[in-house]
């Protein structure tokens, strides 16, 4: 199995990007992974992280029937 | 050394504690393993690159197929493929915690619209409908009445999958605006929450309020008891309990269960106790802690 990758946790800058729904910047920390669910705290909208490099986040996929806990 | 690995779908709050936990272990190398990400091959997956796979997974359809292909490999899991499914079924969950003698709202299950508006005559109203698998609170209903029953049973029947063929419906329980949520870690009861919230429905995921509760004698007791019957010694789980005129009554037992908003009401910190106990089975320490007043 793979495993996925993680930022460069040495590098201690606060990653950023533009959320794809309302384009305001969202803080992925220091140290985001990809398939994190960060939120949006401006629309609230929930964001996966898609890639480190080049960082990328797309829309995360909408609740389904069998989620859950 | 031991080695774990994490595996998820998308990574929450959840699966971050749990990172930040493992990363304090000294004692312990560990991957985090997506399953977007991953082929498996149940002949060639011989899979003891790890001494242990904690499961972390969001869909419990795509779960379960990790799961299978681990198990095939010779992986251990926790919580396992077993009680995964049991604990993602409602119908099979009740049937582990009656087989047991563990205490539960009265349920019936019925394969079609009529027998269901029968087992409703048989439970009275208000009862719930519950999907067999689903979570979060979603698709509940409280029926009042038959009317209302008639006309959510032809809407199931009309828009619903194959699944929503079985009708799960429980006794209506009248809370005292909370129910309760305990963590069950390899035969402990390490701590518990109330949820509290207006609505009938009292899923965080739906808003309720958390605070800790003491976990008392009797609740440790049905906890224990609900974990031996749903998931064995090495339960890792969240048990919800309703408070009713005759005691606890156990609603249902998560085997993926959300943290996040109960580590600071109760001060336990849930994940390093997690990390802890899986470590514990990865190294075939764990010992059971059943004793005999465990039954319920």
């Amino acid at each position: 199995m793979t495993a996925i990758a993680t930022a460069d946790a040495a590098d201690l800058r606060i990653l950023m990007v533009d959320c794809p729904e309302c384009a305001v910047g969202v803080s992925l920390g220091a140290s985001p992974m990809t398939h994190e669910i960060v939120p949006c705290v401006e629309c609230g909208v929930e964001l996966e992280v898609m890639s480190l490099d080049p960082l990328a986040v797309e829309l995360a996929p909408d609740v389904e029937e069998d989620w859950g806990e | 050394m031991t080695r774990l690995c994490l595996l998820v779908d998308r990574i929450r709050v959840e699966e971050k504690l749990l990172i930040r936990s493992l990363e304090r272990r000294r004692d312990v190398e560990f991957d985090v393993v997506a399953l977007p990400d991953v082929i498996f091959d149940p002949v060639a997956s011989a899979e003891r690159r790890y001494d242990l796979v904690l499961n972390r997974t969001l869909s419990l359809t795509r779960g379960l197929a990790a799961l299978e292909m681990l198990e095939a490999g010779g992986a251990v899991t926790l919580n396992t493929r077993e009680v995964v499914a049991r604990c993602g079924d409602k119908v099979s969950m009740s049937a582990a915690l009656a087989r047991a003698g563990v205490p539960q709202p009265a349920v019936r299950v019925a394969t079609s619209p009529e027998a269901a508006l029968r087992a409703l005559d048989e439970l009275g109203y208000p009862a719930v409908l519950k999907p067999a698998v689903g979570s979060w609170g979603r698709l509940l209903a409280r029926l009042r009445d038959r009317d209302a029953a008639e006309a959510l049973f032809e809407h199931k029947a009309t828009l619903g999958g194959p699944q929503h063929g079985v009708f799960y419906l429980q006794a209506y329980v009248e809370k005292p605006g909370r129910d309760l949520r305990a963590f069950v870690i390899g035969g402990r009861t390490v701590c518990a929450i109330e949820r509290r919230s207006e609505h009938w429905i009292t899923n965080t995921a739906r808003g309720a309020v958390t605070a800790g509760v003491p976990v008392d004698v009797e609740m440790d007791r049905i906890c224990r008891a609900a974990a031996l019957a749903v998931a064995g010694p090495e339960a890792l789980i969240a048990v919800d309990l309703f408070e009713s005129p005759d005691g606890y009554l156990v609603g249902e037992v998560n085997a993926t269960m959300e943290f996040r908003n109960s580590i600071e009401p109760t001060g336990v910190d849930l994940p390093s106790l997690m990390v802890d106990h899986a470590v514990a089975v990865a190294s075939g320490g764990i010992e059971a802690r059943f004793g005999a007043g465990a039954a319920a």
